[in-house]
């Protein structure tokens, strides 16, 4: 997982992004061409008035080449299950990915997968159908939405020809609006205090939610989750609309 | 596609009873796990939910209920719960609520099953209850050892050698040379099934027949001993060498069913098992002055240490050092005699308490007391005893015993008194207690007679239990004095929970775990006039009576052994870094499994001082 400024990031993919995404999935399942989107977008997402406690969602962490999601490609995938009740760490995936790219050292000391762990894993065309088939239906938990919803346009444009969106919750932008705005953020910014880290490792520790070794697909995808968790028991209710919180 | 639960890998790697699963099990249970947030304040489990998994502590604090609403465990990170829920019928038995924001494992009931079959590690943690699981907790790694573990029977090298009592002393000296045997079983007659009637030794010929001068034509029943020392066959060898350096005797026929089956000699415990930790109690006897005795508790501590590392039990343990504090003050006494001349009036000297229990460990008080002769005039006699008890009682402080911080020793003029009086004592406690009488009746109704007229001992003892035993008010103010120690509920994080839910850096198990039972106990076997002083014998008793309901005087002896050796081992570990030993047991300080079987046995105890209460109604306030 990688945490960049929004000017680092090359291409903005949101252009069909609304508030109803119920409306959205119908109409991107009519314009799209291959059938594994096709099937995807079938699935559809819950309407945006839907309970948390009724919704399934698939928390998602990618480790990729670098920053830029057209040039640099995904070498790992991990994902995991879950409700508002349970995180269904049994039921994890991870892929690894063999990029388009050549693994360079910076990205290889941050998420430690080397060019001979990837040598025998496949392209990413190769995963995106089970990929697909794990989130459709589902509302997707991401640490840091522009990565994972850009690398997955991207990828998929590269590989099917057409770009994929889905309903995504941001755990980062989520903890920002807690701290950033309110009496607390009000208060942050009266006494300049400098902002709080938004990194997954800290925003859990002020859940007092355990540190992880990061950089490990699965182990991200389990810990935002949790992160995820915690920040409903705190912050929202079982009966929140998801509507309040997808993007 | 392999998956890769590295952080719950890592996480089950670090506590029991996961941590001792072979590798391939832990790999498939990390596997298996779901994971669940629970805010504090957000309960975890209701009674009667159905269940489908264990539940584990991955981060934060939880607290589990009993039904009417009292604490029963709060667990840290580490901890498991709900596993009694899944072995009966899976559903909640003990409530669960988060009291700190918390992070729970999920084990699938299924995943369970197959630990708690596969892995008798798991299973043994897992089953709250079962009394050899809290055994296997005491005794974990247990290397056999010879002489702890042996039964005297296996020391019998062959058929007895008899002989008729009219024999005479020299064919008995024959048929040993052509037997080669170093004793000889003298029977009444020549008859098959005689009854026996002595036995005599080398010892014997040389001490009652050579040195005495006697004719070698001599009866051997002249200079057998008729007073036979026996054991029963399935004793344990290092009883026998208890029984063998208690009476001191070389030689014990070993009975079965009244028979005898054969005769040991010590000879033969000591070629069995030469390293022989007990050997210390007959130097004892060879020392011939107060400094030369206190050389000796240095390797007493040692000795103790030995016992431990051996995995001997508690009873062992305790009888050993009962057996040597005894030699010590029988020896003290001995050496006191020779500096002050003979004494003026007969006299008993007592050992009380643990000691007297045979449940000594090596940080220990003397108690002890002076029963003199009826005849004792203070004006006359009263310097000399003073005198003895001061020499014996300083001589035991020098040897490690230190003094009695409640006084209660020989040298105090109010335990050093006539029989007479000591009658009147015991009876006006019995008859008339009070907060100081019920105090005394814990430490001095456990009392061994240690050395002079040991049967006065006797007396004392018979009396405590006719009067006791008649005296159901006396037997209430006895159990309500019992429940007046308590053990704690249990541990958290690294702090004794009480049952208030406070929270304490350490423990005494001496005031809340063998002093309570052993009171507990005591009043039991008063109650049923039982002439037993160890705990276990009681309990023993206790159960053959059939006052508890079913099955509790065994989770009792479970209880006592587990709190017991935890006891001894924290004293062992303290004595082998170099510090002293005490009684204060640290929770960071004990294994995870430790805290658990520990945790079972103080709420076996506070089960059984709740019944005690509800056993010994009423009584005068």
């Amino acid at each position: 997982m990688f945490y960049l400024k929004k000017q680092e990031l090359k291409t903005d993919p949101l252009q069909l992004l609304s508030k109803n995404w119920q409306n959205t999935m119908q109409q991107l399942e009519l314009s799209a061409k291959d059938p594994r989107l096709k099937a995807f977008y079938q699935a559809g997402a819950v309407a945006a008035h839907t309970a948390l406690q009724e919704v399934s969602f698939v928390a998602l962490d990618f480790e990729t080449t670098g920053l830029d999601p057209v040039r640099d490609g995904i070498v790992s995938i991990g994902l995991v299950p879950l409700t508002l009740n349970r995180i269904h760490s049994s039921k994890a995936q991870s892929y690894l990915v063999k990029p388009r790219v050549q693994l360079n050292e910076s990205s290889v000391i941050v998420h430690g997968i080397t060019d001979s762990a990837i040598a025998q894993a496949a392209d990413l065309e190769l995963y995106i159908e089970p990929l697909l088939q794990a989130l459709a239906g589902k509302v997707v938990l991401v640490h840091h939405l522009p990565i994972e919803r850009a690398f997955l346009y991207h990828g998929s444009m590269s590989r099917l020809g057409e770009g994929v969106v889905f309903p995504m919750i941001d755990t980062l932008a989520l903890e920002r609006s807690f701290t950033q705005s309110g009496l607390q953020g009000w208060w942050r910014r009266m006494t300049a205090q400098a902002k709080p880290s938004l990194r997954l490792a800290d925003c859990r520790q002020r859940y007092q939610l355990p540190a992880y070794q990061p950089h490990h697909a699965v182990t991200d995808a389990i810990a935002c989750a949790e992160l995820f968790q915690a920040q409903v028991a705190q912050h929202f209710s079982v009966s929140t609309p998801v509507g309040k919180l997808w993007s | 596609m392999q998956i890769e639960q590295i952080e719950i890998l890592n996480f089950l790697k670090r506590y029991s009873p996961f941590k001792e699963l072979p590798d391939d099990l832990l790999h498939q249970t990390a596997m298996q796990v779901d994971i669940g947030y629970f805010k504090a304040g957000t309960p975890i489990l209701r009674f009667g939910e159905s269940l489908q998994a264990l539940h584990l502590v991955r981060s934060g604090a939880v607290e589990t209920y009993r039904r009417n609403g009292v604490l029963y465990n709060r667990l840290s990170e580490g901890g498991i719960f709900a596993e009694q829920g899944l072995l009966r019928d899976k559903t909640v038995i003990f409530p669960a609520t988060a009291i700190e924001d918390s992070l729970i494992y999920f084990i699938p009931a299924a995943c369970f099953e197959l630990l708690y079959q596969s892995d008798e590690v798991f299973a043994d943690y897992v089953e709250i209850g079962d009394t050899q699981r809290k055994k296997s907790g005491v005794l974990a790694d247990k290397s056999s050892n010879d002489l702890m573990s042996s039964e005297v029977r296996q020391l019998i090298g062959r058929a007895v050698v008899t002989l008729a009592a009219d024999a005479t002393v020299q064919q008995a000296a024959q048929l040993m040379q052509q037997e080669s045997v170093s004793s000889l079983l003298i029977v009444a007659d020549q008859s098959k099934d005689a009854a026996l009637v002595g036995i005599v030794t080398d010892r014997d010929l040389r001490n009652r027949l050579i040195a005495a001068g006697l004719d070698y034509q001599q009866k051997v029943s002249v200079v057998m001993t008729t007073e036979l020392v026996c054991i029963e066959q399935h004793q344990f060898v290092f009883e026998a060498m208890l029984v063998m350096l208690r009476h001191n005797v070389h030689h014990l026929p070993v009975l079965e069913e009244g028979k005898v089956l054969g005769i040991i000699s010590i000879a033969d415990v000591i070629r069995y098992e030469s390293q022989n930790s007990l050997y210390i109690v007959s130097s004892i006897f060879r020392q011939q002055t107060v400094a030369e005795l206190q050389s000796l508790s240095t390797e007493l501590a040692s000795c103790f240490v030995r016992m431990v590392n051996e995995d001997a039990n508690s009873r062992m343990i305790g009888a050993a050092m009962a057996v040597t504090g005894r030699s010590f003050k029988q020896r003290l006494l001995e050496l006191a005699e020779q500096q002050l001349g003979p004494p003026p009036v007969p006299y008993c000297f007592l050992a009380l308490g643990s000691m007297a229990r045979d449940e000594q460990l090596i940080v220990t008080d003397q108690d002890n007391a002076l029963v003199l002769h009826n005849d004792y005039d203070p004006v006359l006699h009263q310097d000399y005893f003073a005198a003895l008890a001061q020499f014996v009682c300083d001589g035991l402080a020098l040897c490690g015993y230190s003094y009695c911080s409640g006084d209660i020793m020989a040298t105090n003029s109010q335990w050093r008194q006539p029989l007479r009086v000591w009658q009147q004592y015991f009876t006006d406690w019995i008859e008339k207690p009070d907060a100081q009488r019920l105090l005394n009746s814990g430490i001095f109704f456990d009392l061994e007679g240690v050395w002079g007229q040991l049967q006065w001992a006797d007396q004392l003892n018979q009396q405590i239990r006719r009067q006791v035993k008649a005296n159901a008010d006396f037997l209430a103010c006895m159990a309500r004095n019992a429940i007046s120690r308590t053990p704690p509920l249990g541990f958290f994080k690294d702090f004794v929970l009480e049952n208030d839910g406070q929270q304490n850096n350490s423990l005494d198990i001496k005031r809340r775990g063998t002093a309570p039972l052993a009171d507990l106990v005591r009043v039991h076997a008063l109650s049923i006039g039982c002439a037993a002083t160890n705990t276990y014998e009681r309990l023993l008793a206790v159960k053959a009576a059939g006052i508890l309901p079913k099955g509790r005087a065994d989770d009792l002896i479970d209880a006592l052994e587990v709190i017991a050796m935890v006891r001894i081992r924290q004293q062992a570990k303290s004595l082998q870094a170099g510090r002293a030993a005490d009684n204060k047991v640290k929770p960071e300080e004990l294994s995870a499994f430790e805290r658990k079987t520990l945790k079972e046995a103080f709420q076996i105890l506070s089960f059984a001082q709740k019944f005690l209460k509800f056993r010994y109604p009423g009584g005068r306030q």
